[in-house]
């Protein structure tokens, strides 16, 4: 059952991540990548990780999702019914893709991996809190500075001048 | 199939298509699609690497989530720019934007 819906998932983010890139349509694209963010938080669960997996849905599917919808409405007229997305140098770009998947296999089947002994555990959410106001705390706050300032230049950057 | 070798791979289709899709993509929104494939692959090969290498410790999903933060970031000043490129020269074709140029 579980190797099924794994296997059902795994397909899921390979397939949508494929329309992701091949679609000829604009908002096809994004559509298929809600189901590619989506299907990753399953992967995550299936780690373990379930704070990362509500993390991918909030942030992901409830933020960066709609940025980027709201990306291609504003720089496409609503109008046209179809908003197209052409490629080009598609040969050079496969193969490089093709060039670093091949790598990326090689290492992956090649490498002797540490796997540990603890296999699953309970919500890791205490635990990340735990981490995130200790060990990681100057990372954690440098960040928020970080996506503060972001955020306040792209709301100055795209201002009405 | 639950095996760390299988997310691995995942993780590497994820990556190649997203390099397949900034290379290849002429729309500045298409790129920014194939980058978020990109960090994803990153993140899925994080928490595997967490959960596989024994679970006693959980930094791995801590620099997934400065991996997210990063994202957002990222996504939010690059609408910005790409916007900001659509007022000035009327589309988004990345091969459009070469007035520094000369």
């Amino acid at each position: 059952m579980a190797e099924n819906l794994f296997i059902i998932i795994a397909a899921l983010v390979i397939a949508s991540a494929f329309w992701v890139v091949f679609s000829p349509n604009l908002i096809h694209s994004a559509v298929s990548l809600i189901f590619t963010l989506f299907s990753t938080a399953g992967l995550y669960i299936f780690l373990y990780a379930d704070f990362i997996a509500a993390t991918q849905v909030v942030i992901y599917v409830g933020g960066i999702l709609v940025l980027i919808i709201f990306g291609v409405m504003l720089t496409n007229s609503i109008d046209t019914p179809s908003i197209a997305a052409s490629s080009k140098n598609q040969f050079i770009g496969g193969m490089g893709a093709l060039t670093i998947f091949v790598i990326q296999v090689a290492v992956i089947f090649n490498t002797p991996w540490h796997i540990g002994t603890e296999q699953s555990r309970d919500s890791t959410v205490a635990s990340i809190g735990n981490l995130l106001l200790n060990e990681y705390l100057l990372p954690f706050e440098i960040i928020s500075i970080l996506l503060l300032a972001a955020l306040m230049g792209a709301a100055l950057l795209s201002r009405r001048t | 199939m639950d095996s760390l070798q299988s997310y691995l791979i995942i993780a590497a289709i994820l990556f190649s298509m997203g390099i397949y899709g900034v290379i290849t993509r002429k729309n500045a929104v298409a790129i920014l699609m194939g980058i978020e494939l990109i960090l994803n692959s990153a993140n899925i090969n994080f928490i595997a690497f967490n959960r596989f290498g024994g679970m006693e410790n959980l930094d791995g999903h801590v620099f997934s989530i400065f991996v997210i933060v990063l994202a957002a970031a990222e996504a939010a000043v690059a609408l910005a720019i790409v916007i900001n490129l659509f007022k000035n020269i009327g589309s988004v074709d990345v091969d459009d934007a070469d007035l520094l140029q000369g």
